[in-house]
């Protein structure tokens, strides 16, 4: 056991490293601004118009809507334009996985290498140092007070948390305050589909009661007739449900901070945020 | 093949008009749903109710239905003939693009059936992005494939097709409308329905009324909504209403900061309205206010007449009423959810009404003769973003629950509490069903620049996760909620659109998977089939005395009857 959390926790520091490296403001992105001298960043070279034409109308038919006419994000999707992965893409092979497999809400899209390439370069046709000031994000989302964060934190987290014991060095891991506050609010990510960080408990399920001897395990899919669990040794077992029976308990370790969501103040959240960003 | 001659007296032209046996003779349009074969419009009938009198299949039989077929289609014109039993009708190509004519069904690559599909005649007519078919109704197997060879836009659907006399009518998303040949799938013309440069796309299902084509579109930049009408045998336009104030001096526009502001404030119409024929009057749920998340002072007042209910007579294209139910959104929640027509009593008073559950967790009836207010309620627990529900009805928004620089929680989350799968209200329970979603979401303004953002631009949306999708059922003399089906699990969607049959069952598929049918009163769970992700509302209708169930999951339309 003793090795599975080590490891586990390992995964964890090193995904934390990169969604560090990431995270949006933590470059020099913003030398730009307001200045009329030279780019930031060095733009790249243009590329072929009938390229970027050809990947504009496949961005048109299979982005747009999520992504925004602008790569700039839409309905439901992020901006692409400052997005890591589009930035170290060179012809489509960066974000050809994440098109393929879907992440999150975004389904998987079934495209050539060619049309991936296409869009790719129609993506990358954007100037990414647009000077425009309003294109710039605010540059801190921390407006709380972190006396009243602490006090928040004392009253509600503290029967599950501790900043010197699971969060210890929680500032450290999410050095953007944005980060940091969407990664508290809902640790498992909120997304249909959303991948939970390795290091949080998967949600299981428990089906049966005595005096039949009960099953565990975790919960890989239910509806009203059927409930599915993956046993410890990666065995699928699944039961057919018939209204209550059998008893079928749902343990979802983000079931507390799913209760909050409706009690919470903004006030609340961005002090909250405001005290964490302070436990380095 | 049986002709017949028919004097059309809708007809502007009083010309004779030779149809097929299989043509959609135009009263049927104006009967209630189930008191004739068909399904010959959108939502089944004018009415949007998406209830159907039959009920050969009821509480009782339910639990022997059964599959009748299983039919697949293969969007392109690749030759996708053959597959699962369909017969390989050539595919009639069509379109002004360059696209290419073996891709893939659009949006995302995969087929998924959103539309309503049309039954005519033992003939189902159905539609992709710029795929359109005629499938026989007996056993799935395909008649004729048209496909468009599209420029571009968005491909997020197509919402279904409308049929006049021997004439189908499909919109695309390079912003045309084609008239088709319904015996043969050829085309008859094409015309442009709105400017594909200024990003607009097109996806609703056209809606016949007389001798009107009504159209509406799509658009996430900024560009204006309006809902046209066109001559049914030429697509020449007849008449526009655009649903904000385009000129100085139009209603409306002083709830604009600008004229600048209301012409490019969206309102477009991408879901079909409801239709009541005594009144002439075509009412229908506007789009939500461009640009979408922030608050330029070119957007200052309500924005009418976004995110509104109008009723505008088909005749003349003027608007007779509206009722604005979300003053000045913030968050791209459109009211485009199918407004349902229906007559009740009413605190003690016999009215003619119009139900509309909104992406926005609210549910209101007006009455549909005059556009008064009668009722608002919340129906997602969670929505948190009003600071009150005014002396009018209207729901208000707490500016605080606007996107902001360190983020607001907020419930809905961009999708909405329901969104475009249809809901349906039954007559005999008075309950309207609606499929809703509790989600929540961190909205964070990004855009600081007074300017505002242009379309859905600005905001940065944290998803949060949801605490339930469900399928609900509003009592609408109260507006509360009588029974609520929780789908079981942890995620959340919009979910699928409803069907209600006087059977008594609610049909609707779930987040698991399964086609279901409720007892309409409780909610009970009567019936189901493992059919795949559902992906349009079922429908219902009798073909050779037999009544079935149509649903479509996917690329996949299934058929349940009772043997």
């Amino acid at each position: 056991m003793r090795k599975a959390i080590t490891t586990g926790f390992l995964i964890f520091s090193a995904l934390t490293c990169l969604w560090g490296q990431a995270l949006p403001g933590a470059g020099p992105g913003r030398a730009g601004r307001g200045g009329g001298g030279a780019a930031a960043f060095p733009q790249r070279p243009p590329g072929d118009p009938a390229v970027a034409a050809r990947g504009r109308a496949q961005y048109g038919i299979h982005c747009n809507f999520c992504h925004g006419s602008d790569a700039r994000g839409g309905e439901g999707g992020p901006n692409l334009l400052r997005s890591d992965i589009v930035l170290n893409d060179q012809k489509g092979e960066g974000i050809a996985p994440i098109v393929r497999a879907g992440r999150g809400e975004m389904p998987s899209l079934q495209l050539t290498n060619e049309q991936i390439a296409d869009i790719a370069a129609f993506i990358h046709s954007f100037p990414v140092n647009n000077r425009d000031p309003a294109r710039f994000a605010p540059p801190t989302i921390l407006v709380g007070n972190a006396a009243a964060g602490e006090a928040y934190f004392k009253s509600t987290c503290v029967g599950c948390h501790s900043v010197t014991g699971d969060l210890k060095g929680l500032a450290t891991r999410y050095v953007d305050p944005k980060a940091l506050q969407n990664y508290w609010l809902m640790p498992a990510g909120g997304g249909r589909g959303a991948v939970a960080p390795a290091h949080l408990k998967p949600v299981t399920v428990t089906v049966g009661q005595a005096p039949a001897s009960p099953t565990t395990g975790r919960l890989v899919r239910i509806d009203d007739f059927v409930v599915t669990l993956a046993l410890p040794n990666g065995a699928q077992q699944t039961f057919r449900r018939d209204g209550e029976i059998p008893r079928v308990v749902i343990n979802d370790p983000m079931q507390a901070h799913k209760q909050l969501l409706p009690e919470y103040r903004d006030e609340d959240i961005h002090n909250l945020t405001a005290y964490l960003v302070t436990v380095k | 093949m049986t002709l017949k001659k028919l004097l059309l007296t809708a007809s502007a032209g009083l010309l004779p008009v030779l149809l097929s046996a299989q043509a959609l003779d135009p009263s049927v349009l104006t009967k209630p749903l189930g008191s004739t074969d068909a399904w010959p419009t959108y939502s089944g009938d004018y009415s949007g109710k998406r209830f159907s009198s039959l009920k050969q299949i009821n509480q009782t039989n339910v639990k022997n239905l059964t599959l009748s077929w299983v039919g697949k289609v293969t969007p392109g014109a690749g030759g996708g003939g053959g597959r699962a039993g369909f017969g390989g009708s050539p595919v009639i190509i069509g379109g002004e693009g360059t696209a290419d004519p073996n891709a893939g069904g659009g949006f995302g690559g995969a087929a998924n059936i959103r539309a309503s599909i049309l039954q005519v005649g033992g003939v189902l007519y159905l539609s992709l992005p710029d795929n359109a078919w005629a499938v026989d109704a007996r056993d799935g197997h395909e008649i004729w494939h048209y496909f468009w060879k599209t420029k571009g836009g968005t491909h997020i659907g197509n919402r279904g097709l409308g049929m006049w006399n021997n004439y189908v009518y499909m919109e695309t998303p390079d912003d045309y409308i084609v008239c088709l040949d319904a015996a043969t799938g050829k085309e008859k013309w094409h015309k442009e329905i709105a400017n594909f440069n200024q990003q607009y796309f097109s996806t609703m299902s056209p809606i016949v009324i007389g001798n009107h084509i009504l159209t509406g579109t799509g658009n996430d930049l900024d560009e204006p909504g309006y809902i046209q009408s066109l001559d049914p045998e030429t697509g020449e336009v007849q008449w526009r209403f655009y649903t904000v104030p385009m000129k100085k001096g139009d209603p409306g526009v002083e709830t604009w900061g600008s004229l600048d502001g209301a012409k490019h404030g969206a309102g477009n119409v991408w879901i079909p309205g409801s239709y009541d024929p005594e009144t002439k009057l075509y009412i229908v749920g506007t789009g939500n206010p461009s640009p979408a998340y922030t608050n330029p002072q070119s957007r200052d007042g309500d924005n009418l007449y976004t995110c509104s209910i109008v009723a505008v007579n088909v005749e003349t294209g003027k608007m007779a009423w509206y009722y604005q139910l979300n003053p000045h959104d913030t968050h791209d929640w459109d009211s485009t959810e199918t407004p349902i027509l229906f007559d009740g009593d009413f605190k003690g008073k016999q009215r003619k009404m119009v139900a509309h559950a909104d992406r926005n967790g609210y549910f209101y009836v007006l009455d549909r003769l005059t556009g008064e207010h009668l009722l608002t309620s919340k129906f997602s627990d969670a929505a948190n973003w009003a600071k009150e529900v005014n002396a009018k009805g209207q729901t208000i928004r707490d500016p605080k629950k606007d996107s902001i620089v360190p983020g607001a929680l907020v419930s809905p989350n961009n999708g909405g509490a329901t969104n475009w799968p249809p809901p349906a209200f039954s007559p005999n329970t008075g309950l309207f069903y609606v499929p809703t979603n509790e989600a929540y979401a961190m909205y964070y303004l990004t855009e600081t620049d007074p300017r505002g953002a242009m379309g859905l631009g600005g905001k940065d949306e944290t998803g949060l996760g949801s605490l339930g999708s469900y399928l609900t059922a509003i009592d609408y003399k109260t507006g509360k909620t009588v029974w609520k089906h929780r789908y079981p699990g942890l995620g959340g969607n919009v979910g699928n659109g409803i069907l209600a049959t006087a059977g008594g069952l609610v049909f609707a598929g779930d987040a698991g998977g399964n086609l279901v049918a409720y007892n309409d009163a409780t909610g009970k769970i009567l019936w189901h089939s493992h059919i795949g992700n559902v992906s349009n509302a079922p429908e219902t209708y009798t073909l050779d005395g037999k009544q079935y169930i149509l649903v479509a999951a996917g690329d996949t339309m299934f058929t349940f009857c009772l043997y």
